[in-house]
């Protein structure tokens, strides 16, 4: 299955990928429409230092603790894509609190939010991935 | 209109050639035949002849062809030619009058050999010598233009279609072992008897259909090494061409048309051993001598012909046989027009060259 | 301020409507022209600082940003133009040589554009390549001037060393140092992907790079920086650099501040000192000197190496070509005065060498009257633009073409012609490591790969036209050019007819 890998080797600490991902979950078609003075809620972060930036989102586990311990079903696994069904969430925050990776959030409603790899959005594919400028996230088989 | 030498001529052609491989003799009239259904391939702005074997009387010395505008011109090529050169015979080239040839310039014939003396003084060979004199005539003596050079061969050409000059220069008087033949189709001149082909330097005579693409980088090559090409002319610059890599380089017929019609790079790869090594090497030392653009060439020289294609055989040229003689022609018509009974007709691949010889001992 | 102030060059326009604020322009940008003001929360711009390299432009998620020309400008004057008068004002103020980079940017002649190319109509074909082979690769180095057999009448096939490239273009040196690591791993990986060459320049070969040997020239500068017995058998072929065409008759300074780390193990020098190449070699003051540094070159490479001698082209060039072609050389590299620079005096860059196609035109003819031109390969750089310029050079009288901005340009260079402040935002020219970074290898080499493949197919295109299935027939085929908006004399160097005749 292809995932999204992250290099920080390449990764410039420009955080562009976490526009183009609230952007690409936004449902709206202009950017500045979307996130013009809006707090933005990415569902991939830029971690990192003077010396060192990397990515970090949902690396799709094969045996995700996540959806282990979600307590109403809301997180499940699609084709091996660990998808969160937003109507079943209730913030109850476990999935955040289990995940060794720290790559589940929340949204501005407070319910749980995580990559889903653009498969449920109009990008089609990762926006994270397409608008990296110096491919530092790749989307691909490994 | 600008003449041959001022400017760049290229034109299509028509050619023909017919060998004996044992040297038996023929006269001029069959190949004078062979142009006359190519008639359409010319547009009466040139033709001409090369025989081989023609002058076994004189076949020690060079026999100069000369156009000459007027007396003055002669006048002064011939004292030019007494300095260096023993002179057994100079007399105007027989013609006949007819109404198709016209604006006929005084056509001399001179049979030649360099005087030792000066060949030693020089710390020449003969041949260079000869050839560099033909090059300072046709450079520096206004009005003389020296068309065949070569030992017992001729060339013989006008401005017309060809086979009425054949029958001008009375070609059935002569007998050779080998003739060839050319009608020109030129789209850049008035017309210009020095112009027409064959185009001839020693006894290497070319004669040539076609438009090289590759011709300024040839000229711009081959003029470093003394030649100059006054006419402009892709026959010209062949003719220089095979003179320094057969003469001067010292390579086999193969040799050179593996330079001018070098194989490609994808081919040279497939081949092994020395083959690919020599293929490399040739196209490497003398890459710009390779010709490219449509061309067909027949190069005379004494005892052989040479057919040659261009690499992707982009203008037609048939060979035929039948008994000891071989066909070279534009057209499948022009060799049916010489021997109706022709066989083995085929058409040679682009690149590869097909060679003629005369037995040894047989010219 | 006050005599010493200059209003700004550029000015930055941020359409508000667009701009989220995402800050990305920030945070690229390392002449901190961008900044976000809390307070306000607006993205303010210190517009002083801007040297239009676009990177903000280009990274722009909401296409918010562009970069124009100040409008804010001194008196018009046909002859005090706005940037001699402002040159005055900063040497006023610092009393210091101008340095700039990249090539002459001034509007002097472009010979290429004047010259136009021939195409096959009617008497006979052009040829189309996707259908028919053409034949783009070219062999460099010196060829024999007879024919040698052996007692069986065999030719005897060995050749001095010889270069091939399969297409007749290679990148032409810059110096680790003066550009990053990432743009040297990127240009050699394309050079071995394309079966080209690529160039050291004089700042050495880094340790990583051996293994691109074969796909490597490596060069010997007046600074002799880096060269070891390894170093100069490490590559395809020797150049010895005696001038560049951005700054002919002068040498180069690195400043210490880029000697750091691998760049001063490269270099063979320690860090922090500034890498100084001289003007002249000092081993060589003339010509005889020239033909023992040739030849030592060869003896420490066992004659196994082709032997470039790279020059600018300055007035006598036809003259000085000729003294290297009898030098040993194997090849002439000459360097036009649009040649790109990592920093050279303004005043020598703008002013100093001549047009590359006018050197390479009377160089070529020179060769050939005097019977050389088989001796010898030539090269030419100086800005090579596009796959016309270099049918172009090759119908001049080029064996093979060096093109370095455009190589540049095609790994994010976008000829802001500031590479002496080290600030590169393309990651560059560059040796600072967050900036080196922004130069994905991956990326780039791809992209130099795409670029000469391009080229490859539009000379092949263009070759077909001219009814020539093979560079070699294009060498010095003059006829196929002509000329426009040329005096007869310009025409009379080119040796090539005006369009129309």
């Amino acid at each position: 299955m292809k995932r999204v890998f992250v290099n920080e080797k390449w990764c410039l600490g420009c955080h562009l990928c976490e526009y183009n991902c609230a952007f690409a979950n936004s449902g709206l078609d202009n950017m500045a429409k979307a996130l013009k003075d809006k707090k933005i809620y990415p569902r991939i972060r830029i971690e990192g230092d003077e010396n060192i930036n990397y990515a970090v989102s949902c690396r799709h586990c094969t045996d995700p603790m996540c959806v282990k311990s979600c307590i109403t079903g809301a997180l499940s696994i699609e084709d091996g894509v660990i998808t969160i069904s937003q109507d079943k969430c209730v913030g109850c925050l476990t999935c955040i609190l289990v995940c060794p990776y720290g790559c589940i959030s929340q949204n501005e409603n407070s319910v749980a939010q995580k990559c889903e790899l653009c498969l449920k959005n109009s990008a089609g594919e990762p926006a994270c991935v397409k608008g990296c400028p110096n491919n530092a996230i790749v989307y691909e088989e490994r | 209109m600008k003449l041959e030498g001022e400017v760049r001529i290229p034109s299509g052609c028509a050619i023909s050639a017919v060998i004996s491989k044992e040297g038996n003799l023929m006269t001029g009239e069959n190949i004078i035949k062979s142009m006359i259904p190519m008639h359409d391939r010319s547009n009466g702005l040139g033709g001409g002849f090369a025989g081989y074997g023609i002058y076994p009387d004189y076949k020690e010395y060079y026999a100069f062809h000369i156009f000459y505008n007027d007396n003055i011109s002669r006048n002064k090529c011939e004292s030019f030619l007494k300095d260096s050169f023993e002179i057994v015979k100079a007399e105007n080239i027989p013609i006949k009058k007819i109404p198709e040839i016209t604006d006929v310039p005084l056509i001399w014939r001179y049979f030649v050999a360099p005087l030792s003396s000066t060949l030693s003084r020089l710390q020449l060979d003969e041949k260079t010598y000869v050839a560099r004199t033909v090059t300072k005539i046709n450079n520096e003596i206004n009005g003389a233009y020296v068309f065949s050079s070569g030992k017992n061969m001729g060339v013989f050409k006008a401005v017309g279609f060809p086979e009425d000059v054949g029958r001008f220069y009375r070609l059935d008087e002569y007998k050779g072992y080998s003739w060839t033949a050319h009608g020109r189709y030129p789209t850049n001149t008035p017309g210009w008897w020095g112009g027409a082909h064959p185009f001839a330097l020693l006894d290497y005579s070319i004669v040539h259909n076609g438009e090289i693409s590759s011709y300024d980088a040839n000229r711009r090559f081959i003029e470093m090494f003394g030649y100059k090409c006054n006419l402009q002319t892709d026959t010209e610059v062949i003719t220089y061409i095979i003179d320094y890599l057969m003469r001067r380089q010292g390579l086999t017929l193969e040799e050179t048309a593996n330079v001018i019609a070098a194989p490609f790079w994808s081919t040279i790869e497939k081949k092994k051993g020395f083959d690919k090594e020599k293929y490399t090497y040739l196209r490497t030392v003398f890459s710009s001598l390779l010709v490219t653009g449509p061309f067909s060439i027949v190069l005379g020289y004494e005892g052989g012909l040479m057919a040659l294609n261009d690499r992707l055989k982009l203008r037609s040229m048939v060979v035929g046989e039948k008994d000891d003689k071989v066909y070279i022609a534009s057209e499948e018509a022009a060799i049916r027009a010489m021997e109706p009974n022709a066989t083995n007709i085929f058409a040679p691949a682009g690149g590869e060259p097909v060679i003629v010889k005369v037995k040894e001992g047989k010219f | 301020m006050g005599i010493e102030y200059i209003y700004p060059e550029f000015e930055v326009v941020r359409n508000a409507d667009r701009c989220i604020k995402c800050g990305v322009c920030q945070r690229q940008c390392a002449n901190e022209v961008h900044k976000l003001d809390e307070d306000l929360n607006v993205m303010l711009s210190d517009e002083a600082k801007c040297v239009n390299c676009q990177r903000c432009v280009a990274l722009c998620p909401t296409r918010a940003l562009k970069i124009v020309k100040s409008d804010c400008r001194l008196r018009e004057n046909a002859n005090w133009s706005d940037s001699t008068i402002k040159e005055v004002y900063k040497q006023a103020s610092s009393g210091a040589v101008l340095l700039s980079s990249m090539g002459n940017p001034n509007p002097l002649p472009v010979y290429w554009d004047r010259i136009l190319i021939n195409a096959s109509q009617v008497t006979n074909p052009p040829i189309d390549p996707l259908r028919e082979p053409m034949e783009t690769a070219v062999f460099l180095g010196k060829k024999p001037e007879k024919i040698q057999r052996d007692e069986n009448g065999k030719i005897k096939c060995e050749l001095a060393p010889q270069i091939k490239l399969p297409v007749p273009i290679m990148f032409s040196a810059m110096s680790y140092g003066s550009i990053s690591y990432n743009a040297h791993e990127s240009l050699a990986r394309a050079a071995r992907e394309l079966g080209i060459c690529y160039n050291t320049g004089e700042g050495g070969l880094h340790k990583d790079f051996y293994e691109y040997g074969p796909n490597t020239i490596v060069q010997v500068a007046s600074g002799r920086f880096g060269v070891h017995e390894n170093y100069l058998n490490a590559g395809a072929a020797i150049e010895i650099k005696m001038g560049q065409g951005a700054k002919p008759g002068i040498g180069g300074h690195l400043p210490g501040a880029k000697i750091v780390g691998d760049v001063s193990k490269t270099r063979m020098i320690p860090e922090g000192s500034d890498a100084i190449s001289p003007a002249p070699h000092h081993d060589i003051y003339s010509i005889e000197d020239l033909r023992q540094l040739v030849f030592s070159l060869k003896e420490a490479t066992n004659y196994k190496k082709p032997i470039i001698v790279k020059v600018a082209a300055v007035h006598n060039i036809a003259a000085i070509a000729s003294g290297i072609a009898r030098s040993g050389a194997d090849i002439i590299a000459i360097d036009g005065f649009r040649g790109g620079t990592g920093a050279a005096p303004t005043r020598i860059r703008d002013n100093v060498g001549i047009p590359i196609e006018l050197a390479l035109a009377s160089v070529d003819q020179r060769l050939r009257d005097e019977g050389i031109r088989n001796n010898v390969s030539l090269v030419v750089g100086g800005s090579i633009r596009c796959a016309s310029d270099v049918v172009k050079a090759i119908a001049l009288g080029a064996d093979a073409c060096y093109i370095a901005t455009s190589a540049l340009l095609a790994l994010g260079c976008h000829l802001c012609r500031t590479c002496q402040t080290g600030k590169c935002n393309w990651g560059i020219a560059t040796q600072r490591p967050e900036l080196v970074k922004r130069l994905n290898p991956d990326i780039g080499y791809q992209r130099l790969v795409n670029l000469v493949t391009a080229w490859q197919h539009e000379i092949k295109e263009l070759m077909g036209a001219m009814g020539i299935n093979s560079i070699e027939a294009l060498k010095g085929n003059r006829l196929m050019l002509r000329g426009v908006n040329m005096t007869e004399k310009e025409l009379e160097i080119f040796n090539i007819s005006h369009a129309g005749e």
